[in-house]
């Protein structure tokens, strides 16, 4: 049977300061090490997109699910919810019936 | 036969027949199934979490209710559920450490049915962590070994749920799959594993990685059991927006050893460079029985965007990855750094030691793919190609009644051998990937071996086509031996 390339070789790089800007964008702290390897196997990753560019999307629509549903609202019934206890019990930190967390600002 | 085998080597609906005729009780199969795991899980590496003293009391119930009256096909029978998918009471880990502690305190739609259904739960199941990846070697935890060589993986995601069925650990269990997670590690421990289509099954309280994309799913010993369970889980479930309303059939209906006359095409584009010429060759004697059982086979049908299903997945699924798992803050649930001094690098720093690699991996790569600039180029063009694929299958389907192909390109690979290159981990999930992307059932039945190790055989249908999927499956499975065999750990 015949046998089919899925990937692509073209180059595409990201810059320690994309992936610094990314890392950002994402909340997660990085050391410079994780910069290093995140970048290059991105930079790969991204490299196998570049395949995309041959298809002709002009006109086609996108898919966001597969399922013929839009807009699917449930009853304005009231209902019963979790109980407080329930929602809180897995808190890293609380304080009384409040999550607690560290200073927003300063 | 299942008078001379253990009752861990036996398939779900074996032993329902026995609790059926009362000759063996609930509690009897539990601590059957228990010492099963007791015996090899050490070896195996298949639960995160043994639920040894709740399975006796499931068990225990499910006798009395038996004593004054019949039951369903799962009553009283152990299962196993991967462990994303919550569980009211019972740790729910995702094999991360940024869940580690987190009990959720709900079921999912998954558990309550099967709790309704009279299941036994012996445990939940390892899995690469949030289900990102092919081999549980990403597990926060361990790595889970395949029943068929411990030297292997058992594929994954969802490679606990599989390695736990194929080594009789569990009668069945669920898994979820996302771009392959229930077929790939079916086809590599030898069990029959369902990617329902999408919006068949609910996916309330699975925790979220690609929103467009997962799907909950049965993992069995054979095609009859992936009915019954399906007959449990499938339907309608207003807390889940995708969730598709319709009624489901009785599954167990499309379990008929007859195809004759039914129109399957092979793609070309599944036989994929690199492609192990062992899995070639299982397909090719595949194909020959599905036409020596009057199956009329096509086996020159082209797909031709299937070869971009790969990019386009692993830009949606982070994406969704990106959106799905901002939820990890350290602040409701979960894992939180508490040295940090301001909110921000808290939440920097919870997610730099909670999240393991590939997790991270992939939530970059969606961050960056949905931000400014890029968005078009990337997620919107991946929506685009999809909408491609998915006709281009409504298409193959008003010809055929379902398409076969590999599940996988090669059987379980060893340990190791794909950890440090993310891109050849990927490909493994090449050929599944699509079925994900039209949100179309799939089924990965075993077809073979290679050297000792399984080979699985995939079938898609149009959406909700499993009964296709089921007839065309079972009248396989049927005329093949594969299903008597056990792995041999």
């Amino acid at each position: 049977m015949v046998v089919y390339n899925c990937l692509s070789e073209e180059g595409m790089a990201l810059s320690r300061e994309e992936v610094e800007h990314i890392a950002r964008l994402a909340r997660v702290g990085m050391t410079e090490e994780d910069l290093k390897v995140f970048g290059g196997q991105l930079s790969h990753i991204l490299e196998q997109f570049n395949v995309l560019n041959e298809v002709d999307t002009e006109d086609v629509p996108p898919t966001s699910h597969t399922v013929d549903l839009s807009s699917v609202f449930r009853d304005d019934e009231e209902r019963a919810s979790l109980a407080q206890e329930d929602v809180l019990v897995n808190a890293p930190r609380r304080d009384d019936d409040y999550f607690r967390v560290k200073p927003v600002l300063g | 036969m299942s008078g001379s085998r253990p009752l861990h080597e036996l398939t779900l609906h074996d032993v329902a027949d026995l609790l059926a005729r009362r000759e063996i009780s609930s509690v009897e199969l539990t601590k059957a199934v228990l010492a099963r795991i007791e015996d090899v899980d050490e070896r195996v590496n298949a639960f995160v979490t043994v639920t040894g003293d709740r399975a006796m009391e499931e068990a225990r119930g499910s006798d009395e209710r038996r004593a004054s009256g019949r039951l369903g096909p799962l009553d009283g029978v152990p299962m196993m559920l991967k462990d994303n998918l919550c569980t009211r009471g019972i740790p729910t880990t995702c094999s991360s450490k940024m869940l580690e502690n987190f009990v959720p305190p709900y079921d999912a739609h998954v558990t309550e049915r099967l709790r309704e259904s009279g299941a036994v739960m012996v445990g939940k199941g390892n899995l690469d962590e949030f289900a990102m990846g092919s081999s549980t070697e990403n597990s926060a935890y361990f790595t889970t070994r395949n029943p068929w060589d411990l030297g292997r993986v058992p594929g994954g995601s969802s490679g606990g749920a599989t390695a736990a069925v194929s080594a009789g650990e569990a009668m069945y269990s669920l898994g979820s799959d996302t771009g392959g997670s229930i077929r790939q590690p079916a086809s590599f421990c030898g069990v029959v594993g369902l990617k329902p289509t999408y919006g068949a099954v609910s996916r309330y309280g699975l925790v979220a990685f690609g929103s467009s994309l997962d799907q909950i799913g049965p993992v069995t010993k054979d095609v009859t059991d992936s009915a019954l369970v399906m007959n449990a889980i499938a339907g309608h479930d207003a807390r889940d927006s995708t969730s598709v309303p319709f009624e489901p059939p009785d599954y167990t209906e499309s379990l008929v050893p007859d195809i004759k006359g039914m129109k399957i095409g092979v793609p070309k584009e599944y036989f994929v460079e690199g492609m192990g010429q062992d899995v070639i060759d299982v397909m090719e004697r595949t194909i020959v029985k599905l036409e020596e059982l009057g199956a009329e086979v096509d086996r020159d049908v082209s797909l031709p965007y299937t070869k971009y299903a790969l990019a386009v997945y692993y830009i949606i699924a982070p994406s969704e990855a990106s959106a799905n798992l901002a939820r990890y803050d350290g602040v409701k649930y979960g894992y939180s750094a508490q040295e940090a001094g301001s909110m921000w690098e808290a939440m920097e720093k919870t997610r730099q030691y909670g999240f393991g690699p590939e997790v991270k991996r992939r939530i970059m790569l969606g961050t960056y793919a949905l931000s400014s600039g890029y968005y078009d180029a990337y997620y919107l063009k991946a929506q685009k190609v999809r909408t491609l694929i998915r006709r281009e299958f409504e298409e193959a389907f008003e010809r055929y009644d379902a398409l076969v192909a590999p599940t996988c390109p090669t059987p379980a690979f060893e340990l190791g051998v794909k950890t440090d290159d993310p891109v050849q981990m990927y490909l493994s999930d090449i050929c599944t990937i699509p079925a994900n992307i039209a949100g179309i059932p799939a089924i990965s039945v075993p077809a073979g071996f290679s050297f000792g190790l399984p080979v699985g055989m995939q079938i898609m249908a149009k959406a909700f086509g499993e009964p296709t999927v089921f007839r065309l499956a079972y009248a396989y499975e049927q005329s093949m031996g594969w299903r008597h065999l056990r792995a041999p750990v």
